[in-house]
């Protein structure tokens, strides 16, 4: 079994890599320009010269799917890591405090849980009007409750441990025990988190765009690649295999190093 | 077990009110002119004048909100822009849509699932488990707007052995329900997996095998009942969520629903229908966490007695 765990992190580490990779270089690696049209190449299969098939207005698929890896690690990188920050802070608050802050910040997390995934997301977006910047903001408003609850729950079984009384009782101040002795020792779940987060970030974005409320023309996203494949399912149906293929990857490749990570660092089966 | 269930629907009231208190601070707090998203940007100020009374925007916050919470209370849910209807009767119509492809979604999952977990579990680290394992981390990676299409394209297109959309008759529903519940499949195999594993670790377990009872009777009367509590738990929220989900599956399959209801009117800027339609889906996935939580305690008798 050990053997599989580092299987699962290295496969997770190397999708991962290659999203950035792809996103870093997509000017280099990149057949083709994504938005550029061949109106008289519309809807052709995978082939030598366009590896992926084109899609309605002749564009390469390839090359929009390397490009909407930019999108896809734009959302899920700044939403866990705005969410994880806030998330952290009010945690952190309500695990050391404890007491009436304790309670009021986790009804207030309970009441945001009491919205199920996206319908947060897509009424805000619904109000505010789609994009990228909004898609981050909206994601953002309902990711930070999870590591609100996650950091909190850790902070509430280290504080009363000797080292951080001991701190205490040197005088050290609230702020300084919170970043110098608690948060260092949350970094791992809160890192194994993130995978996960990011990957439902990742799948979120995706959703939002496939619904027309994310990502907006001309940029590319996989979400939006598979809205218009649906259009063309009987005809084209390389346009909805591939973009999908891509988030499976991705999100597969998250979900496998988060699991490998925190089988790896759970100390109960080491 | 009444003291239970009567402290457990007050404790709901303060979730309902948040909730519902949510909504209305979302819409009416986030950046934006709900008037002109829905008149346009080219609308008369007149008429944009017009509908703002209309809505009753033109009021002060607090008593916009307290006479939408006076509305609530009367069942007035206003009436949609779009569809000149009022809006509890569009909900009305479209709920059993939903509700249907909810349980047929979780029909699936349990259909897949249950037998998955428990073969798992038993027969631990074996080529089964192992496959099963990773087909769950499959599930759980797919994005279901991704696997309905491919569903469509296999069993619709190809093979033209299913209806491509549309509700009907049990045909139409197969492949929604598996699009929707394929995730919550996944989740609960491995759920029933890990909960059965933890059971049969315990000492009564031992005790039994001890005592030379048939392995079946050990899984099925002793152990299964106990593994499938914290799944009881896990089966709620994920039910909750599948109505989230639905609006994505009702989407794809142009299924008559809330879910579909809700994109039609962010589509057509229905703002007072978009309201109603969030606030609709977030009190149901509170009601079914309600029932979750009755259900455990009806199944579990030492959370009465807490």
């Amino acid at each position: 079994m050990p053997k599989t765990k580092n299987i699962f992190i290295i496969i997770g580490i190397t999708i991962v890599i290659t999203l950035f990779l792809l996103s870093g270089f997509a000017s280099l690696i990149s057949p083709y320009n994504p938005t550029e049209q061949n109106l008289y190449e519309r809807l052709q299969e995978p082939g030598l010269s366009h590896l992926l098939g084109q899609d309605s207005l002749g564009r390469d698929i390839l090359s929009r799917i390397i490009y909407g890896s930019r999108v896809s690690l734009k959302v899920g990188f700044l939403t866990i890591f705005i969410s994880g920050i806030i998330g952290t802070l009010i945690g952190s608050v309500a695990g050391y405090y404890g007491g009436r802050i304790d309670r009021i910040l986790m009804q207030t997390c309970d009441i945001f849980l009491a919205f199920p995934g996206l319908l947060m997301a897509i009424t805000l977006i619904a109000i505010l009007g789609p994009g990228l910047d909004n898609v981050i903001f909206a994601l953002c408003i309902m990711g930070w409750v999870s590591f609100a609850r996650l950091v909190r729950g850790q902070i509430l079984s280290l504080k009363n441990l000797d080292y951080i009384q001991a701190a205490v009782a040197c005088g050290i101040s609230d702020l300084r025990i919170i970043l110098k002795h608690l948060l260092p020792n949350l970094m791992t779940p809160i890192i194994v988190h993130s995978t996960f987060g990011m990957a439902g970030a990742i799948v979120a974005e995706a959703g939002l765009s496939f619904l027309g409320l994310g990502i907006q023309p001309p940029e590319t996203s996989w979400g939006m690649m598979l809205s218009e494949g649906r259009k063309f399912l009987l005809i084209a149906p390389h346009m909805t295999t591939f973009p999908g293929l891509a988030i499976m990857i991705v999100v597969l490749g998250l979900n496998l190093l988060g699991d490998g990570l925190r089988d790896k660092f759970d100390t109960k089966t080491t | 077990m009444n003291n239970y269930i009567i402290k457990r629907l007050f404790l709901t009231i303060p979730t309902v009110f948040g909730v519902v208190t949510l909504v209305f601070l979302v819409i009416h707090f986030i950046p934006g002119d709900p008037v002109e998203i829905m008149l346009g940007e080219t609308a008369s100020q007149t008429d944009k004048a017009k509908l703002r009374a209309d809505l009753g925007l033109d009021l002060p916050v607090f008593t916009q909100y307290f006479r939408f919470l006076s509305n609530l209370i009367q069942g007035d849910l206003g009436t949609s822009f779009y569809f000149r209807q009022p809006a509890f009767e569009l909900i009305m119509i479209r709920l059993p849509a939903t509700i249907e492809l909810s349980l047929g979604a979780l029909a699936v999952a349990l259909i897949i699932s249950v037998p998955l977990g428990i073969f798992s579990a038993v027969r631990q680290y074996s080529y089964i488990d192992q496959g099963s394992l990773f087909l769950a981390l499959f599930g759980v990676s797919m994005p279901n707007f991704w696997l309905g299409p491919l569903l469509i394209i296999v069993f619709s297109i190809n093979l033209g052995w299913l209806p491509v959309s549309g509700r009907g008759d049990i045909f139409n529903l197969i492949l929604p329900a598996i699009t929707l519940g394929s995730s919550m499949a996944a989740i609960l195999t491995r759920m029933i997996r890990s909960s059965l594993l933890d059971t049969l670790k315990e000492e009564y377990i031992k005790t039994a095998r001890a005592k030379g009872l048939p392995e079946p009777i050990i899984l099925f009367k002793h152990a299964l009942r106990n593994a499938l509590l914290p799944v009881v738990t896990i089966l709620g929220l994920q039910f909750g969520s599948l109505l989230a989900g639905s609006i994505i599956t009702e989407t794809i399959f142009s299924w008559p629903g809330i879910g579909r209801l809700t994109i039609q009117a962010i589509v057509s800027r229905d703002y007072p229908l978009v309201q109603v339609c969030v606030m609709a889906i977030a009190l149901g996935y509170v009601f079914i966490n309600l029932l979750t939580d009755l259900v455990y305690a009806w199944i579990d008798p030492r959370i009465k007695y807490e």
